[in-house]
């Protein structure tokens, strides 16, 4: 094959957010040889995108600088699609394929946004929340914008608060979750003061936005882009005009890979032991994959991963108590911002929901299951490879997620050449054997 | 101020600082990166590289994530490609 080069390394860690930085850093201080490959042109993942020259924050910073002393080898722009063999990834950069070998892998590939569909959310300027402050720190120009910011979870005020501080305007912040669990996540806190700052700091910058409970966006309005928002108001509709809509609900793991490389998935998330290993022998996996928890989680489950990777588990033992305190704001937050009944029954039967593939509502609704639907409608089958929609018909019809086949990304002929013997195997272990 | 990189947007020039993704250059050229097979407009949506809304030619290669790549001098960049 044209493989630009087959490289040995003895820790690999798939993602270069702060899971993966942590990771990375720990094991090379420990002496191993290390690689990071991450999608991303730049070192930070979702949090701290953009590298250590753009990091607002001080703990980017450290841990930035840190890893750059130690120097791993970073491979950015690069994504990992599937494996070889054992011990053998396949990874793209751009059009050329590279295969890196491993003695130990970490998964660190973190989490995306929920989508959910209404009507008008294929509007062109209706984006994630998380998705418009990755434009904004991407070059996108947000000075006087207005900006609906909805959907759930902590997310939005960390993006509500980016935003204002770049110059936009921010209407309303729609969570469309209840003042009750809202309430009952505050609580739950208390046990957290760390995150309990935060949160302070997050309010004060964000003055007097005002911020919505039991809210969310009915439709989205516009000719051929975002001109409006409907929304739902304590049961009442409210028109608001803006620029963008940055709607995201919450966030689910990016476990695709994970899956294809037959570690145990438990709701979704990977399972891991104390020291972060995986049902799959020396893959251990660490961050937002394991559970939705924040930064100062991913980072010490990082550490965790990396220590235990390189060989020191005593120094690894020592963060457990850590990482088992910070771990408890994993239930709590998933029980707060679970998305509620009435989002099932926003999209009108014409809605897309496969946005890769336009497959409405209604079209996807009368089967039976995911794959039936797939079968079907192409639904889930265009370059996103489900990634968009799968999450959404999970929550709309209750449907469970479809299998994960290679390559775990679209990827170009020439890198799936390397892989085609491994093909069938990987998928009737992902399938348990039903192709 | 930092370095401003020139590049085209379906043969119009644009400049943006060293750092802009393509996805944000056809943003500012007020473009719209695809249409969907019933023939919607879309615009990029994750900005992180899994939605593939924001998909476009870069320099005769198609279906390229504007989102994951960096603007860099004399870039040609096609939309609906
Ligand atoms: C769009 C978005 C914005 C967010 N913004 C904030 C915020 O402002 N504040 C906040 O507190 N939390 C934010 N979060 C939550 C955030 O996920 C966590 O706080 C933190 O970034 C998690 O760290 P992580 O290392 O687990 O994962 P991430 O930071 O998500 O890093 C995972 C990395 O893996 C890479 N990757 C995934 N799959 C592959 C593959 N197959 N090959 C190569 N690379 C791969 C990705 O490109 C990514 O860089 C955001 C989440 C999202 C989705
Ligand atoms: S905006 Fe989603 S892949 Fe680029």
């Amino acid at each position: 094959m044209t493989s630009a080069g087959r490289e040995q390394f003895d820790v690999i860690v798939v993602g270069a957010g702060p899971a993966g930085i942590a990771a990375a850093t720990r094991a090379a201080e420990c002496g191993a040889r290390v690689a990071v490959v991450d999608d991303n042109p730049a070192l930070g993942g979702q949090i701290w995108r953009g590298g250590a020259e753009k990091a607002e924050d001080m703990q980017a910073r450290e841990w930035m600088n840190r890893f750059q002393k130690v120097g791993p080898r970073l491979f950015p722009g690069t994504r990992v699609i599937g494996q070889q063999q054992s011990g053998m990834l396949l990874a793209e950069e751009r059009d050329v394929p590279r295969t890196l070998r491993y003695r130990t892998l970490i998964l660190a590939t973190g989490a995306r946004e929920r989508f959910l569909p209404f009507p008008g959310w294929t509007l062109p300027n209706v984006m994630g929340a998380g998705g418009l402050q990755a434009l904004v720190k991407s070059g996108l120009p947000i000075h006087e914008k207005r900006v609906v910011v909805a959907g759930s979870g902590p997310l939005l005020l960390a993006v509500a608060a980016y935003l204002r501080r770049h110059g936009a305007e921010i209407p309303l912040i729609c969570e469309q979750t209840s003042w009750t669990r809202l309430a009952g996540f505050g609580f739950s806190l208390i046990s957290h003061p760390g995150k309990i700052a935060q949160g302070l700091k997050l309010k004060l910058g964000l003055g007097f936005v005002p911020f919505a409970a039991n809210c969310w966006p009915l439709a989205a309005q516009g000719f051929d882009r975002l001109e409006s928002v409907l929304v739902s108001r304590n049961g009442e509709k409210q028109e608001i005009a803006c620029d963008y809509l940055a709607c995201g609900f919450h966030l689910v793991p990016n476990n695709e890979l994970a899956a294809l490389l037959g570690c145990e998935l438990r709701g979704g998330f990977v399972a891991v032991d104390d020291f972060l290993r995986t049902s799959v022998p020396a893959v251990y996996c660490a961050g937002e994959l394991t559970g939705i928890g924040g930064v100062e989680l991913a980072v010490v489950e990082g550490e965790i991963a990396g220590l235990a990777a390189a060989g020191d588990e005593s120094a690894a033992r020592a963060l457990f108590g850590n990482h088992r305190k910070l771990q408890k704001f994993v239930s709590s937050l998933a029980r707060a911002f679970a998305p509620r009944e009435e989002l099932k029954s926003l999209s009108s039967p014409e809605t897309i929901v496969c946005r890769c593939e336009d497959v409405t509502f209604a079209r996807m609704g009368g089967h039976a299951s995911s794959r039936a639907a797939k079968l079907h409608t192409r639904c889930g089958m265009g370059p996103c490879q489900g990634r968009v929609c799968g999450p959404a018909m999970e929550f709309l019809f209750s449907w469970e997620a479809a299998s994960v086949r290679p390559p775990v990304f679209p990827a170009r002929v020439a890198s799936l050449s390397g892989m085609e013997t491994e093909l069938e195997v990987e998928s009737d272990r992902t399938t348990g054997g039903t192709r | 101020m930092s370095e401003q990189i020139t590049l085209t947007v379906n043969g119009i020039q644009v400049s943006v600082p060293r750092g802009t993704t393509v996805a944000v250059a056809v943003l500012l050229a007020g473009a719209i990166c695809r249409h969907s097979v019933t023939d919607e407009p879309r615009a990029p949506l994750c900005g992180m590289g899994v939605c593939y809304e924001c998909r476009v030619k870069i320099d005769d290669v198609s279906h390229c994530r504007g989102c994951q790549t960096l603007c860099e001098h004399g870039m040609n960049v096609r939309t609906d490609d």
